[in-house]
């Protein structure tokens, strides 16, 4: 199947509240039927005219292709500044130019073994699509899900039909257990045995579920969240170091390289830097 | 001047033949990427047939392997951005090993940008790429720091740029263009124009980024990881369209290409008549990847409506006196 990306002119279909969060639908040609669990879209705000140049990425929530209304492809996002509040005033039937699906997807198990799926905030939306296709492979699925606040959560009840188990943390106590994710992990990890994780969410989670998966023994998949131009590989402002299969470090493009890499290959604690050793780390003043 | 022929009405979009020529070289329209802003062409691709735009213009290209800077790397800003990438690429020798056969193969036309830190890098990226084939043209990036030179940007001294210039030009064959980029920051683009190109450019690219900065109110502190960066967008047309408006009018004959926030045929034009041949779209590639094609068509019928058949004719026209132009 052919999954290079498409730039279509996506037409609203919904925008919904999602506790802090929002939820939207739109129909876009095409680009449900290349989307693997993982893979993000990368939308253009404001308009024709708009003084917003650069896209807002997403990941993929859900895509149907030949849905009722056509292909779908879904996100979920908070509002952060005028780009993003733009998207959220957003009705039906209103244009959004959509290029995707981007990105290198999930990468799924060859064995049905239990998987651990970890969501921060709306980084939960793409685990949802990559549960499904685990447990068409077998993959008893384990969701750990975890915010600031109950409605900093995002798809507690859909978890709790799509997954085996479900743990949710918020770290002012208003729902499931007081905390952060990381710290009901490890007894997840012990309970279901999975030889694999899965996280999606800000930064300082994926380097904390990394961490713990790396000295649990377990694969981790994570999603990154770097900020972005472009989305499509051309801006190189989306870079973060990554150990490569030949052991030297390299500033590689999460969003083409990326956004899932394996856990133990992100240098999280240099992120925002380049590490000395790093491949054509500068020796002399760079330019620009 | 640019001759004109006077405008007659408005021709059918057919009518119009996009086609250039800059310095010699054939562009099927005048609408090429700009460098920086289209990585190495490929991840355009699915997006753009690039066979079909003018010239893919690569991101610059150093004699060694790149990391860049840090990051935040980008920040947006009211009709633009700052970016300060750090160049960050493979080292020429990856570049011409892999990535120039691909732009070829396809049927690109591949201008091949190039920035050193010293004269002796400019020397020796000229020589390796004098020495391969399928080169469409190179630009010269000359808004780098010059390490022998305490760090004093290139683009910013006309006798600096002026040598940058003929080091790349003694190592290329003579008829393959060489367009020097020069930065809209310096007291005096003339001066820098008119330095470069008696070193032996065939053309020039206005503009580069202008340096910009932006502090974050809430961390109180610089947003990019490089500190300052360079600002491009629609927020510089202006100044891009000044800096070739008072090239072409101090020097008619050398063939300008402008650059610096073209989003729509109607900017284009806007270049054109200031003076330059060919425009490049840069950051408005991050915002419409397919931008090459559309303001291309945009440009055509920009054209037509005005009755011209082809980009050349409108070249430089506004400098005309205003009892001159058409009625």
């Amino acid at each position: 199947m052919n999954r290079e990306p498409l730039q279509v002119r996506g037409r609203v279909l919904s925008v919904d509240r999602a506790g802090e969060y929002h939820h939207l639908t739109l129909v876009a040609p095409g680009v449900a039927e290349r989307t693997r669990p993982g893979a993000f879209v990368a939308l253009a705000v404001g308009g024709e005219t708009s003084a917003m140049l650069l896209r807002r990425a997403f990941s993929i929530y859900r895509a149907k292709a030949s849905g009722v209304y056509g292909d779908t492809v879904e996100v979920v996002f908070a509002v952060h500044g005028s780009g993003t509040a733009w998207l959220a005033d957003r009705r039906a039937a209103d244009e959004v130019d959509v290029v995707g699906p981007l990105g290198r997807p999930f990468t799924l198990p060859t064995e049905p073994v239990p998987c651990v799926l970890v969501g921060g905030g709306y980084g939960s939306a793409p685990l949802f699509a990559l549960a499904e296709r685990l447990r068409e492979r077998g993959c008893p699925v384990h969701m750990v899900l975890g915010g600031a606040t109950e409605r900093r959560l995002f798809g507690v009840l859909e978890a709790r039909r799509s997954a085996q188990t479900v743990a949710v943390t918020t770290e002012d106590g208003s729902a499931g257990t007081t905390g952060r994710v990381i710290d009901v992990l490890p007894e997840v990890l012990a309970r279901t045995g999975a030889p694999v994780v899965y996280a999606c969410g800000p930064m300082g989670m994926l380097r904390a579920v990394a961490g713990l998966a790396a000295e649990h023994g377990v694969w981790s998949q994570c999603a990154v969240e770097e900020s972005m131009a472009c989305g499509v590989g051309v801006c190189m402002t989306c870079v973060l170091p990554v150990r490569d299969d030949d052991g030297l470090v390299r500033m590689v493009r999460s969003c083409v390289e990326g956004p899932v890499f394996r856990g133990e290959r992100v240098l999280w604690d240099a992120v925002g830097t380049v590490p000395a050793g790093t491949v054509g780390a500068p020796r002399v003043g760079p330019g620009r | 001047m640019t001759t004109v022929e006077s405008a007659g009405g408005p021709t059918t979009g057919s009518d119009v033949d996009l086609g250039v020529t800059l310095a010699g070289v054939y562009l099927p329209t005048p609408v090429m990427t700009a460098s920086g802003c289209a990585a190495a062409g490929r991840e355009l691709s699915p997006f753009l047939d690039l066979s079909a735009i003018g010239a893919v213009v690569t991101k610059s290209v150093m004699l060694d392997a790149r990391s860049g800077r840090p990051t935040p790397r980008m920040v947006e800003t009211p009709s633009g951005m700052l970016n300060s990438i750090g160049l960050q690429g493979p080292g020429i020798d990856a570049f011409l090993a892999r990535d120039l056969p691909w732009l070829v193969e396809r049927g690109a036309r591949a201008v091949v940008s190039i920035a050193g830190g010293s004269l002796g890098e400019y020397a020796e990226l000229g020589r390796r790429l004098g020495a391969s084939p399928g080169v469409a043209a190179v630009e010269v990036n000359i808004s780098c720091p010059n390490v022998e030179d305490r760090g004093q940007v290139f683009a910013c001294d006309p006798v600096q740029a002026a040598r940058a210039v003929s080091a790349v030009r003694r190592g290329i064959p003579r008829d393959l263009p060489l367009l020097a980029k020069l930065s809209p920051d310096v007291t005096d683009i003339v001066t820098v124009a008119a330095s470069v190109m008696e070193a032996g450019a065939s053309g020039l690219t206005m503009i580069n980024t202008t340096l910009g900065l932006a502090i974050d109110p809430d961390t109180l502190a610089p947003v990019l990881g490089g500190v300052t960066g360079g600002l491009s967008g629609p927020a510089i047309r202006p100044m891009a369209v000044r800096c070739v408006w008072q090239v072409h009018a101090a020097m008619p004959d050398v063939p300008v290409v402008g650059v610096g926030g073209v989003r729509t045929g109607r900017d284009a034009l806007e270049f054109l008549l200031a003076g330059a041949h060919a425009v490049q779209i840069g950051t408005v590639l991050f915002n419409d990847p397919s931008a090459p094609h559309r303001v291309a068509e945009e440009l055509r019928a920009e054209l037509s409506q005005r009755g011209f058949r082809s980009p050349s004719e409108v070249v430089g026209l506004a400098h005309r006196p205003p009892a001159a132009a058409p009625s």
